[in-house]
C-alpha cells in the first residue's frame, strides 16, 4: 500500500518538475529581455537537478547524486558568467 | 523498482509527502516566473524552488537512502549547502546586471526604479 | 597553529566535505586531511580577509531565525502566486540605511535577504551604507526597514563586530 503511494507520488512529483522545467523554458524562449532568459536558465537547471534526485530515489541508486552535484556546480558557474556578461559585456576582464 | 518495497510504511509516506511538497513548491515558483510581469518580480520566483523545493526533495532523498541502507547517508547536505550559498549569489548578480542595464538605457522599468544615487561613484564608469 | 592551519574553519569544512563524498574510514580521514590542509595553504597565498567571529553562540540563533523566515515567506509567496492577478500586489524598492560595515557580515546578510523568497538584494553602496532591496509585496515601507535592521543587522553586528 505505502509502496504504491510512494511510486505514484514519485511519478506525480516528476511530472510537476517537468512542468516546472516547461515554465522555465517558456521564460527562456519569450524573454522579453536577456536577464529574463538568464533567470529562466537558472530556474531550469535547479529543476533539472531536482528531477535527477527523484530519479535517484526511484532507481534506488546513489549514482544520480553525483550528476545532480555536477549540474548544480556547472549551473552556478554558467549563470554567474552570464550575469557578468550582461553587466560588462565580457566575461573575463 | 529496486528497494522501494523494502521501505517501511512510515518512511515511504514521509518521503512521498516531502517529494510532493518539494516539487509542488518548485512548480509554483516557476509558474510565478512565467506569470509575473516585470523582471524584478520574477527574481523572487526561483528562490521558492531553491529553498523550499530543493530543501524538501533533498531531505526526502536523505531519508530514503538512510532508511534503505540503515546508515546515515548525508551527502545530499552538500547539494543543500551548495544551492543555498550559490543561488543568492547568481540572483544578486542578475539583479545588479538588470538594474545597471535599465539605468544605462534609461527605460526605468514599470515599477518605479529609484534614481541612480551613488551609482556614478566610479564603480561602473571605469570603462567609459 | 596559525602557520600550520591558517584557516581552521575552511580546513575542517573541506575535510567534512571529503568524508561526505567518500566513506568514513581511516584512509579517507588521512587523505582528506592532507587535501584540506594543502587547500588552506593555497588559500593563504591568496590572502583573503579573515572574518573574525566574536559570538559563536549566536550563530545557531541566526540559523534558526533564517529557517523560520524562509519557511514563512515560502508560504507567503506561494499564496501570492496562487492568487495570481486577482490579488493586489504592490512590488517596490526599499532603501535601507545600514550601519553594518563588516564585509563578511554584509555577504551573509545578502545571502539571507536573497534566499528568502519575497525579498531580493539589488544594490549596496559602500560609501554611504545604503542598501537597495526589492520586495515582492510591499505593504509598509518602514516595517521592512525596521525588520531588516532589528531582526538581522543587530544580530550580525553582535556576531561579527
Amino acid at each position: 500500500m505505502s509502496t504504491t503511494i510512494l511510486i505514484w507520488s514519485l511519478m506525480a512529483s516528476q511530472l510537476m518538475l517537468v512542468a516546472a522545467m516547461a515554465c522555465s523554458a517558456y521564460r527562456i524562449l519569450t524573454g522579453p529581455r536577456a536577464q529574463d532568459r538568464v533567470l529562466g536558465v537558472d530556474a531550469l537547471y535547479v529543476c533539472g537537478m531536482l528531477l535527477l534526485l527523484t530519479f535517484g530515489i526511484r532507481s534506488g541508486s546513489t549514482i544520480y547524486f553525483e550528476a545532480a552535484l555536477i549540474i548544480a556546480l556547472l549551473g552556478f558557474v554558467s549563470t554567474a558568467a552570464l550575469a557578468k556578461f550582461l553587466m560588462r559585456g565580457e566575461v573575463i576582464e | 523498482m529496486n528497494g522501494l518495497e523494502d521501505l517501511p510504511a512510515w518512511a515511504a509516506l514521509l518521503v512521498a509527502f516531502l517529494l510532493l511538497l518539494g516539487s509542488g513548491l518548485t512548480l509554483l515558483g516557476t509558474i510565478g516566473l512565467a506569470r509575473f510581469k516585470t523582471f524584478y518580480e520574477r527574481v523572487h520566483a526561483p528562490t521558492l524552488g531553491t529553498t523550499g523545493g530543493a530543501g524538501a526533495i533533498l531531505i526526502a532523498s536523505m531519508l530514503f537512502f538512510s532508511v534503505l541502507q540503515s546508515r546515515p547517508v548525508l551527502h545530499e547536505v552538500l547539494i543543500t549547502v551548495f544551492v543555498v550559498v550559490t543561488t543568492p549569489v547568481t540572483l544578486m548578480l542578475l539583479a545588479r546586471a538588470a538594474i545597471y542595464r535599465d539605468r544605462t538605457e534609461g527605460t526605468g522599468g514599470a515599477s518605479g526604479l529609484p534614481g541612480d544615487e551613488g551609482v556614478n561613484d566610479g564603480e561602473h564608469t571605469g570603462r567609459e | 597553529m596559525s602557520r600550520f592551519l591558517p584557516y581552521p574553519l575552511l580546513t575542517a569544512s573541506l575535510l567534512v566535505m571529503w568524508l561526505l563524498l567518500n566513506s568514513v574510514s581511516l584512509g579517507h580521514i588521512l587523505l582528506g586531511s592532507i587535501i584540506a590542509i594543502a587547500a588552506s595553504w593555497a588559500m593563504a597565498a591568496l590572502q583573503p580577509d579573515k572574518p573574525r567571529i566574536r559570538n559563536w553562540h549566536l550563530i545557531p540563533v541566526l540559523i534558526g531565525k533564517v529557517l523560520v523566515d524562509i519557511f514563512r515567506s515560502n508560504v507567503a509567496v506561494s499564496g501570492l502566486i496562487l492568487k495570481g492577478d486577482r490579488a493586489r500586489r504592490t512590488p517596490g524598492f526599499v532603501v535601507i540605511p545600514l550601519t553594518l560595515r563588516d564585509r563578511t557580515a554584509l555577504a551573509i546578510l545578502a545571502c539571507i535577504i536573497t534566499a528568502t523568497p519575497g525579498t531580493a538584494w539589488v544594490e549596496y553602496h559602500a560609501d554611504n551604507g545604503r542598501l537597495l532591496i526589492h520586495v515582492l509585496d510591499l505593504v509598509d515601507r518602514d516595517a521592512w526597514i525596521e525588520l531588516i535592521q532589528t531582526r538581522y543587522e543587530r544580530l550580525l553586528r553582535e556576531i561579527f563586530e
